[in-house]
């Protein structure tokens, strides 16, 4: 039985709907802005709100990743991928220290749900011209697990590839798999977090029935609303954040600038819904447990949670719940969701919130939930509103919560 | 005749930049579909375009035998005046 290994962040790459870069994004989440934009459409999208967090234009930076002919054969998820994933391998220095042992570097990436727009695309074409019209790259270009593919092709990455398909914890999932990677001796490094970019009218519609996303009506800066009385459902995204992770003697040893250790990981599932959150939070408060059991921290030295802070009628309240449960009545804590301005960015949530409360750690800054105007009763925790607050704290959770009852969770230490 | 075949070569050659992203004057007669960077998918797709292009049906066991670009601007001359 070898003895567990210690992991730590060293490189952090984001591309989301407030930033091109990880530097731009932490600036804007901790100024409070909104990344949230009008959605144009022709179709109707019924109960949801025509809003959405928009990257915006990508070409520039794809450029430098891809020629013309990848780019073809690749869906848009997969481009955030690597220009996230390019940021944090920068950002980590490794892509300058040679040799590097590729055989010890893997990649696990978190998406929800993958080129869903080239499948519909591909539907219809299929219906209207036949098996002639379906070109031979079209499942390369949408299925979840190529995202991982081209990071492995394109940064040489020969360690264990895989994508964690988990609903909206899978960025967590993906970050909580890789860290036991490389406690368990399987890797050394690994390059890990989550990708999405499934804006398309299917999405709309499909979460818009199932009455989860918002309806805001008027400016879309204010549709995200998590924990505020007004919220009526989730902002969807589009994004990509993902982590250098690295055994944490060599880290030290190449001299590397350290985030944050990567100290617990907690999944546990409610075995109750296909959608709903558990009404107790059982999964949730497991997950919890488990990731500070695991990391030996003691529940005072967590003064930070990124919420799951989705803004649907039901997380908000459950999650608040689950807090007060494992925490009590914990008048130090500050619990924030940047949700509140990148939106839900469903299978690159976690991956972009870990690295957002892996900078609060360094910085000693904590974002804030914006849109909280009318807190709800059931939502009775501080949700730092408004406006950052600098605070140095020891310890951050992350969570995430996914579709089907899957619960994770992330446990930093400064 | 020679008219028709520089035709075809022409919208050989255009299927192949549009297809690969390569620049025009990269594609001569004789290069193969792989050294101008095409992998097996690449000449799927290609040979699926042409055939809509050219309004023909390639085979695939006439499909393995086609390496150059005069060797497709060839048999589709050949398939589209049958």
């Amino acid at each position: 039985m070898h003895s567990k290994k210690s992991v730590v962040i060293t490189g952090i790459g984001l591309v989301t709907p407030v930033g091109k870069t990880a530097r731009q994004s932490w600036d804007s989440v901790v100024a409070g802005r909104s990344g949230i934009a009008a959605f144009y459409s022709d179709i109707d999208f019924g109960h949801a709100a025509s809003v959405a967090g928009q990257v915006g234009d990508i070409k520039e930076q794809l450029d430098a990743i891809l020629s013309p002919s990848e780019q073809r054969r690749t869906d848009r998820f997969i481009h955030l991928s690597l220009i996230a994933a390019r940021e944090a391998m920068h950002d980590s220095g490794l892509t300058q220290v040679e040799p590097i042992c590729r055989e010890r570097f893997g990649s696990y990436v978190g998406v929800g749900i993958g080129g869903l727009g080239v499948i519909t695309d591909a539907a219809k074409a299929l219906d209207q011209s036949g098996y002639r019209s379906i070109s031979p790259f079209t499942l390369p270009r949408a299925i979840s697990n190529e995202a991982p593919a081209w990071l492995s092709i394109k940064f040489g990455l020969k360690g264990p590839t895989m994508a964690v398909v988990n609903a909206c914890s899978s960025g967590n999932d993906a970050i909580g798999q890789a860290f036991r990677a490389i406690q368990d001796g399987h890797a050394d490094y690994m390059l890990a977090g989550g990708t999405e970019s499934c804006l398309t009218p299917l999405a709309f519609v499909g979460f818009g029935n199932m009455r989860a996303l918002s309806t805001w009506k008027g400016d879309p800066t204010r549709a995200s609303r998590p924990f505020d009385k007004d919220r009526s459902g989730f902002v969807m995204a589009e994004g990509a954040g993902f982590l250098v992770l690295e055994r944490a003697d060599l880290a030290r040893k190449r001299g590397a600038t350290i985030y944050a250790e990567l100290a617990g990981y907690g999944a546990h599932s409610d075995a109750y819904h296909i959608t709903a959150i558990h009404p107790e939070g059982y999964g949730a408060v497991h997950a919890i447990e488990h990731a500070l059991e695991q990391g030996g921290v003691n529940k005072q030295d967590v003064g930070y949670v990124n919420a799951h802070g989705t803004a649907t009628p039901m997380n908000d309240p459950a999650e608040t719940k689950i807090l007060r449960k494992v925490f009590g009545d914990c008048e130090n804590l500050l619990v924030s969701s940047t949700k509140s301005m990148t939106g839900h960015m469903l299978g690159a949530a976690g991956g972009v919130e870990v690295a957002f409360s892996a900078l609060a750690l360094k910085h000693g800054v904590l974002p804030p939930t914006i849109n909280l105007e009318n807190q709800d009763d059931l939502c009775d925790l501080n949700y730092v509103p408004g406006q950052a607050r600098e605070k140095k704290v020891t310890c951050a959770l992350s969570n995430s919560f996914g579709f089907g009852g899957a619960n994770s969770v992330i446990l930093l230490k400064r | 005749m020679a008219f028709a075949q520089e035709d075809t070569m022409q919208k050989v050659k255009m299927v192949i930049v549009e297809k690969l992203s390569v620049p025009e004057e990269n594609v001569k007669a004789e290069s193969t579909l792989k050294d101008l960077g095409a992998d097996s998918l690449d000449i799927v797709e290609m040979i699926m375009r042409f055939e809509e292009v050219f309004g023909v049906e390639v085979k695939d066991e006439d499909a393995e035998k086609i390496k150059t670009v005069q060797e497709a601007a060839d048999y589709l001359h050949g398939a589209r005046t049958k």
